[in-house]
């Protein structure tokens, strides 16, 4: 895969990958082998921060390490998958745990389904249907602790923000905006299209980690409790 | 284990050590105090590890009583400190004997005291950390009149008492702060990266843990369109869709939607913490 190595101080690098696999599979690569000195590699949308420490481990060198990885990955999501293979994690903040795999309940009754649908020209039924076929993988966490962003390769909408969000969305909440679905772990204001809800305990910071998805996890979503209009609340 | 009681918090008093780092990945920033240095310092003189949790007391306002005898060094912003009603050095180890007050009157220079306690501030760690997260909600709630502060049990160190600190009081005219290159700088015309370095900025009062934003001329953009959000580092300096720069802070959110145009270089990045609103700042290339 092609990255841009953007500056970003004394301390980090800030890589630009070309999609979201990318830096999934960027994250991957980098994590069988972090050097010393680094601190810390964080995904977003298109980019990868490696944090490190100067000191110890020079930006050159750390560039020329990333610009090595890239250069051998193939530009393909599965390779961090090779992760799994790791019998000695390094230190927190490195491993991107891309072993895990969650099942998440979820109720799909969320305020705004039938609007979202209508949006996307699906009936609420159809939505439903292809959010659960849909096998879904942790992108990264933005927004607030433990929000995951969550892709899909089964998943071509894309859902704009509500106009004006709203000042409390409760925990649990599961929601779609631009191409991702994310669920609120604790109750905050959002923007998000709430489409369902779930059970699930997705922050506590006595746990280890205290997010339950983290970014690599892959996620798919059952359907809890009754169906049906009927069972809309 | 004895405790301060809080009498006054002041407009803010937070709970703050050197932040709990690692941990962006799972959307968590670093938090802990906004003037690093000052933190650092202020447990040095009275033997703590540098990382011990201390006070973050915003302009002032603060009084507490001591329970037994405790060792305290105030740092950051200057005022008037008493012990008692009796004055009492800046940068310095201050013995607050058992019973006595210990109060922060409003801060002249600079707008963040730190205050150090010998045994540190010993509530529970969150995460690794007793700092408090004002953006996430995170860490030890905002001190508040009444509370009963543990303070933890004496470190080995001794106190420094030949330790006379030169430290220098916050600036109150115009400050330089170094600058580096941004990731996003590229998304920024010439001319607006020149007029970074070439006016003079005002702080305005819009300015909390999260971000410091500063008044001046808009700072064109080159390439238009929404930035996909990304990690930031501390002391980015995000520019607005309205060209105006904001310098982040410990609290700012993991990941950011604003291009950054440059970084505030980390030997500058504790006089930020320290900006009164309207105070006039100007920029410079990191040597």
């Amino acid at each position: 895969m092609s990255v841009r190595l953007l500056p970003s101080g004394p301390d980090a690098i800030l890589v630009e990958c070309g999609s979201p696999a990318e830096v999934l599979a960027l994250h991957g690569a980098l994590a069988i082998e972090p050097p010393d000195g680094l601190v810390e590699l964080v995904p977003a949308a298109r980019t990868l921060l490696v944090s490190l420490d100067h000191r110890v481990l020079p930006l050159e060198t750390a560039a020329s390490w990333v610009r090595r990885a890239a250069a051998r990955g193939p530009g393909d999501a599965d390779a961090s998958t090779g992760t799994a293979s790791l019998t000695d994690p390094p230190a927190r903040g490195i491993r991107p745990e891309a072993e895990r795999s969650v099942v998440l309940n979820v109720r799909y009754d969320g305020e705004d389904l039938a609007d979202t649908a209508r949006i996307l020209g699906l009936a609420p039924a159809e939505l439903v249907a292809r959010h659960l076929a849909a096998e879904w993988r942790v992108a990264f966490i933005g927004f607030a602790p433990g929000f995951a962003y969550l892709v899909s390769d089964d998943w071509p909408y894309r859902v704009p923000r509500l106009d004006a969000p709203r000042t409390r969305v409760p925990a649990g909440s599961l929601a779609l905006a631009d191409g991702y679905t994310g669920a609120y772990p604790r109750e905050s204001p959002g923007g998000w299209r709430l489409i369902g809800r779930t059970d699930a305990v997705l922050w506590d910071e006595r746990a280890d980690p205290p997010a339950r998805l983290v970014p690599g996890a892959r996620v798919r979503f059952r359907e809890a409790g009754p169906t049906g209009p009927g069972a809309r609340s | 284990m004895t405790a301060l009681r809080v009498v006054a918090a002041g407009p803010s008093c937070l709970i703050e050590d050197l932040g709990r780092p690692g941990l962006a990945r799972l959307g968590v920033g670093r938090s802990g105090a906004a003037d690093r240095g000052a933190l650092a310092l202020a447990n040095r003189l009275i033997g703590n590890p540098a990382g011990a949790a201390g006070l973050e007391v915003l302009l002032g306002g603060f009084r507490a009583v001591a329970e037994a005898d405790a060792w305290v060094a105030v740092t950051g912003a200057r005022g008037t400190i008493l012990v008692d009603g009796l004055e009492a050095p800046p940068a310095a180890a201050v013995r607050v004997p058992a019973g006595a007050e210990l109060e922060l009157r409003p801060a002249e220079h600079g707008l963040r005291y730190l205050v150090g306690v010998r045994g540190g501030i010993a509530v529970p760690e969150v995460l690794g950390s007793r700092s408090r997260d004002t953006l996430a909600g995170l860490g030890p709630a905002p001190v508040a009149a009444g509370d009963r502060l543990p303070i933890g049990a004496e470190p080995e160190a001794p106190v420094a008492l030949l330790d006379r600190e030169a430290a220098f009081a916050p600036s109150d005219g115009p400050v330089v702060l170094e600058l580096v290159p941004g990731p996003r700088a590229d998304w920024f015309t010439d001319e607006a990266r020149a007029r970074l370095f070439d006016a003079e900025w005002r702080t305005s009062p819009a300015a909390d843990r999260v971000g410091t934003r500063l008044d001046g001329p808009p700072l064109a953009r080159l390439v238009a369109g929404e930035l996909a959000s990304e990690a930031t580092v501390p002391g980015s300096m995000q520019v607005s869709t309205s060209g105006q720069p904001t310098i982040l802070g410990p609290d700012r959110p993991v990941t950011g939607g604003y291009p950054v145009v440059a970084i505030v270089a980390p030997a500058s990045l504790d006089r930020v913490a320290q900006l009164r609103p309207g105070q006039p700042v100007r920029f410079r290339h990191a040597r």
